[in-house]
């Protein structure tokens, strides 16, 4: 199994580099999206995806799945979520500034170096 | 009391030069800083008792006693010669300078601050005795120097010439430290005593030539030798009481000094010997043909000192061969050396006085508008004719004797049958010839265009006539030494020279008076040098009758091929350069920086993956394949191309959604209930705030991208999502130590009280994270809040630079 979420995991930061490589913003933020979700993934396959039980204790079982790697995704979807959800309305306030969602017409002048 | 707190005298009193300057405006500040060098010229004089017998002195101020750096004070033979030209020209300059510079018009505030800060780190370079001290005070005289050659700070060509001096011997200062810190490293001390005791063990070492050529590339920029001699003519922009202090008698004689210090340590190595010899040679050559293209009478001494230094710096690389031979004829060299240095340091000061007193008077230093001036300025004419005749090296005059020992040493060196001396010797005699001729040549040049002939028609400036008795009494001083110094040279040998030779070669001599040298005006009619003194008046003076003729000649080297140009060039391309790869490279765009960013990743990850054979797929760890797990990925990956190819924004987060979803079946299939409610919850309420905010976002598009940013895209993103999952498998593959995990799930009930392992974890074991998880999520929100309530108006917004 772990071979497969390996390929997953490839597949969805490779689409999450496409996409933050592109000019428009909002593909940029889709794409951060997509990374965020491929760095979750990746911790909980690193950790292994072995245990039968959710480790949650139970009667007579004593092979759960590593609960550490859960405590830190959990986390990590949390931060995620407030940064996707900043840098949302930073894309919306920067279109309404700018009238423009393209990266290449952001970047500045000399006299702003 | 400790001599060693004497070298910060000039320092401490350059606090009390502005105070002064405001509060009595009366009388001129230099009276009050001449006696600061006065002082310190006659308590050093009470030193030459001591060394007269080989004996030194010594006096430490600890710094930093740790690393072993402290300011050491070593009174020997060497430096206390150096330290009586510094304070005894000193002396002389400030008493010049008062008259040279108007109290009324100049700022003398700073003009002698700087000239004490260089008193003290010249008095410093001397006698420090650790070399990291000795490197302390080296810089300063750089910066000093700097200051003072920019004094005139409104005009150009001081700021060009100052930058230009500061950056030559700010460059040779490093390398230095590079020396001096690779000779710490060998001798494992920044003590010179300690260093020369133990020398016989540096020899040999790995580092011992690279810090040889390291501390010699200080020393010639710091001495003006060829190639690094450039900096000396622009330094001419300085006033001249600067002039004649700085780049004639002190500063340049610093890597001399050097040089001198450290021949006990370096003068086994050929390397020494041909670099110090060869570079001091060339340059005595090249700034003595150069000495006569110029026009501006600073410009003539400059090349001059630049021509001299190299003499003296060719006898010291000599001096080094008598490690090497007990032959008598090589032993002079030191001698004569040491000698020359004195006698130049007295005729050139004198010089630059005149120079200065002539441009003073007349109003231009341009030797073409000169001439006629005998009669008019009879004292000034009389001190030049005899520093130049000193310099020419004629008799009755000090230069005389030096010049016979220089071609004597020259003479010598051809029959060292060491170092293929035997074969290329004859060369430096030849050398050594021709300069002299030329030498001949500019210093009659110097004195005769500028003092005889008719005046020139054209008015000068200023209507001239002799300058004021103050400002001739140091020239005059300095003169009368250059006579004296030819009449009593046994003299001078005796108290200053032979101290110093001892210094230089402590391995051959144990006291002063085993130096034996006598210095002798008259050689014998046999002796080879009195006829090449002959024959080079002869030729020189013919030269000089036909100069109009052949002067020309000169214009054949156009300007874009001089070393000046050179340097220039290298400025230039350095600041062009370097301004045109930040350009180059930043282009101002996110994606650019993105693609180095990842491209780096990419090489330096998988790189290290392959050259360290960290890549080891292990299928025997792998948790078996489950069906679920097998469709939802499929789920996945279909939903992950839609979101790329999507068309429109709808789809795209609708996608989006579909791709949160799935990793929350993942969740549950993996057996992580708290995750997949969270990722549920979360990615509903994402896909909601997307929906929201793309209301107000314009349609999705390409923005013109190419087929081939988009193909670069493509292999780029290949290639970080390739890397990552080698290094996923890897990693997975290669466990060091088991998890921590298991303490968890055994003590969650008994020491947390609790079931769910995760949700202690969360806020039991870890509280920390999720403390300041719940201060991210309030600082996103009041960034939000604030991005949409707070508007500053776009006027007062601007950039401060406007």
């Amino acid at each position: 199994m772990e071979l497969i979420m390996a390929i997953v995991i490839g597949i969805l930061f490779m689409a999450a580099v496409y996409l933050i490589l592109s000019r428009s913003i909002l593909k940029i933020i889709i794409g951060t999206g997509l990374l965020s979700h491929g760095a979750h993934l990746l911790i909980l396959t690193m950790g292994g995806l072995g245990g039968i039980a959710p480790p949650v204790l139970a009667d007579g079982v004593t092979d759960y799945a590593d609960p550490l790697p859960q405590a830190l995704i959990l986390t990590a979807i949390v931060i995620s979520f407030g940064v996707t959800a900043f840098i949302l309305v930073l894309a919306y306030r920067t279109y309404a500034e700018h009238k423009t969602d393209n990266m290449n017409l952001m970047r500045g002048n000399d006299e702003h170096d | 009391m400790e001599f060693v707190l004497l070298i910060f005298l000039p320092i401490l009193a350059a606090f009390f030069v502005p105070l002064l300057f405001k509060k009595i405006k009366g009388i001129h500040t230099g009276w009050f800083v001449l006696l600061v060098p006065i002082a310190l010229f006659i308590y050093y004089l009470g030193f030459v008792t001591t060394t007269l017998d080989g004996g030194t002195a010594v006096s430490e101020l600890r710094w930093i006693p740790s690393l072993g750096i402290s300011f050491v004070s070593y009174i020997d033979g060497l430096s206390l010669l150096f330290t009586l030209l510094i304070t005894g020209i000193g002396a002389l300059v400030v008493l010049y300078s008062i008259f040279y510079l108007d109290k009324n018009r100049e700022k003398l505030n700073n003009f002698y601050v700087y000239l004490l800060i260089f008193m003290s780190a010249m008095l410093g370079v001397v006698q420090s005795e650790n070399l990291i001290s000795l490197y302390l005070f080296w810089e300063l005289t750089s910066i000093s120097s700097f200051l003072l050659i920019g004094y005139w700070n409104t005009r150009d060509r001081s700021r060009f010439g100052a930058l230009k001096s500061m950056m030559i011997t700010v460059f040779g200062g490093f390398m230095m430290l590079g020396g001096f810190i690779l000779l710490g490293i060998m001798g494992d001390t920044y003590s010179i005593r300690e260093l020369i005791a133990g020398s016989s063990a540096l020899v040999g070492q790995d580092f011992f030539t690279l810090a040889l050529v390291l501390i010699l590339l200080g020393a010639f920029t710091k001495s003006a030798q060829f190639p690094f001699h450039i900096w000396l003519p622009d330094a001419m922009e300085a006033p001249t009481p600067v002039s004649a202090y700085l780049h004639s008698a002190t500063m340049v004689k610093a890597g001399l000094y050097l040089v001198a210090r450290f021949t006990p340590i370096f003068a086994v190595s050929e390397v020494w010997v041909w670099l110090v010899t060869g570079i001091g040679l060339l340059t005595l050559f090249w700034g003595s043909l150069f000495a006569v293209k110029q026009t501006d009478l600073k410009a003539i001494l400059a090349f001059s000192t630049v021509s001299q230094l190299g003499l003296i710096m060719s006898l010291l690389g000599a001096s080094a061969v008598a490690y090497h031979t007990d032959d008598a004829l090589f032993k002079f060299a030191a001698f004569a050396a040491i000698f020359h240095l004195i006698n130049h340091a007295v005729f050139k000061g004198s010089l630059f006085m005149v120079a200065g007193i002539i441009d003073h008077e007349t109003g231009t230093r341009d030797i073409r508008k000169l001439g006629g001036l005998m009669s008019i300025m009879p004292v000034s004419f009389t001190v030049a004719f005899i520093g130049s005749m000193s310099m020419a090296g004629l008799p009755p005059f000090g230069g005389f004797l030096s010049k016979e020992m220089f071609l004597q040493s020259m003479l010598a060196l051809q029959h060292f049958e060491l170092f293929n001396f035997a074969t290329w010797g004859i060369v430096l005699p030849v050398v050594a010839w021709v300069a002299s001729v030329f030498t001949f040549i500019y210093s009659f040049y110097f004195v005769f265009k500028t003092f005889t002939g008719k005046q020139k028609e054209k008015p000068l400036p200023h209507t001239p006539h002799e300058a004021p008795f103050g400002m001739l009494i140091s020239p005059v001083i300095l003169a009368s030494l250059v006579v004296a110094i030819f009449f009593i040279p046994n003299v001078v040998g005796k108290w200053l020279v032979k101290p110093a030779v001892v210094a230089i070669q402590p391995d051959l001599y144990t006291q002063p008076s085993d130096v034996a040298v006598h210095v002798l005006a008259w050689h014998g009619i046999r002796s080879e040098e009195l006829w090449m003194t002959i024959a080079l008046i002869i030729v020189g003076f013919i030269m000089y009758l036909t100069m109009h003729k052949w002067q020309k000649l000169y214009d054949i080297q156009p300007e874009y091929v001089s070393l000046n140009a050179l340097y220039d060039a290298v400025m230039t391309f350095s600041e062009k350069g370097m301004n045109g790869l930040s350009r180059f490279y930043m282009t101002g765009l996110i994606r650019t920086y993105l693609l180095y960013m990842f491209a780096f990743i990419i090489s330096i990850t998988t790189a290290t993956l392959f050259i360290k054979k960290a890549f080891v797929v292990d299928m025997n760890s792998f948790a078996p394949v489950s069906v679920y797990g097998m469709m939802i990925a499929i789920i996945l990956v279909i939903a992950v191309g839609m979101v790329i190819f999507a068309k429109t924004r709808l789809s795209a987060i609708i996608a989006l959604g579909a791709v949160g979803y799935s990793v929350a079946l993942f969740f549950v299939i993996f057996k992580a209930p708290d995750l997949a409610l969270t990722q549920l919850v979360i990615e509903t309420v994402s896909v909601a705030l997307f929906l929201l905010a793309f209301k107000h976002l314009p349609a999705l598009s390409n923005h013109g991208e190419t087929k081939r940013t988009k193909l670069v895209n493509a292999i780029i993103a290949a290639g970080v999502g390739i890397t990552v999952a080698l290094v996923a498998l890897s990693a997975h593959s290669q466990k060091l130590i088991p998890s921590i995990s298991q303490y968890y799930k055994d003590t969650v009930a008994t020491e947390a009280g609790g079931g769910n392992i995760v949700n202690v974890i969360l806020v039991d074991y870890r509280g920390f994270d999720t403390l300041f998880e719940i201060a991210v999520l309030s600082i996103a929100g009041m960034g939000v809040l604030a991005m949409i309530k707070l508007r500053l108006s776009r006027k007062e917004n601007t950039d401060e630079n406007k």
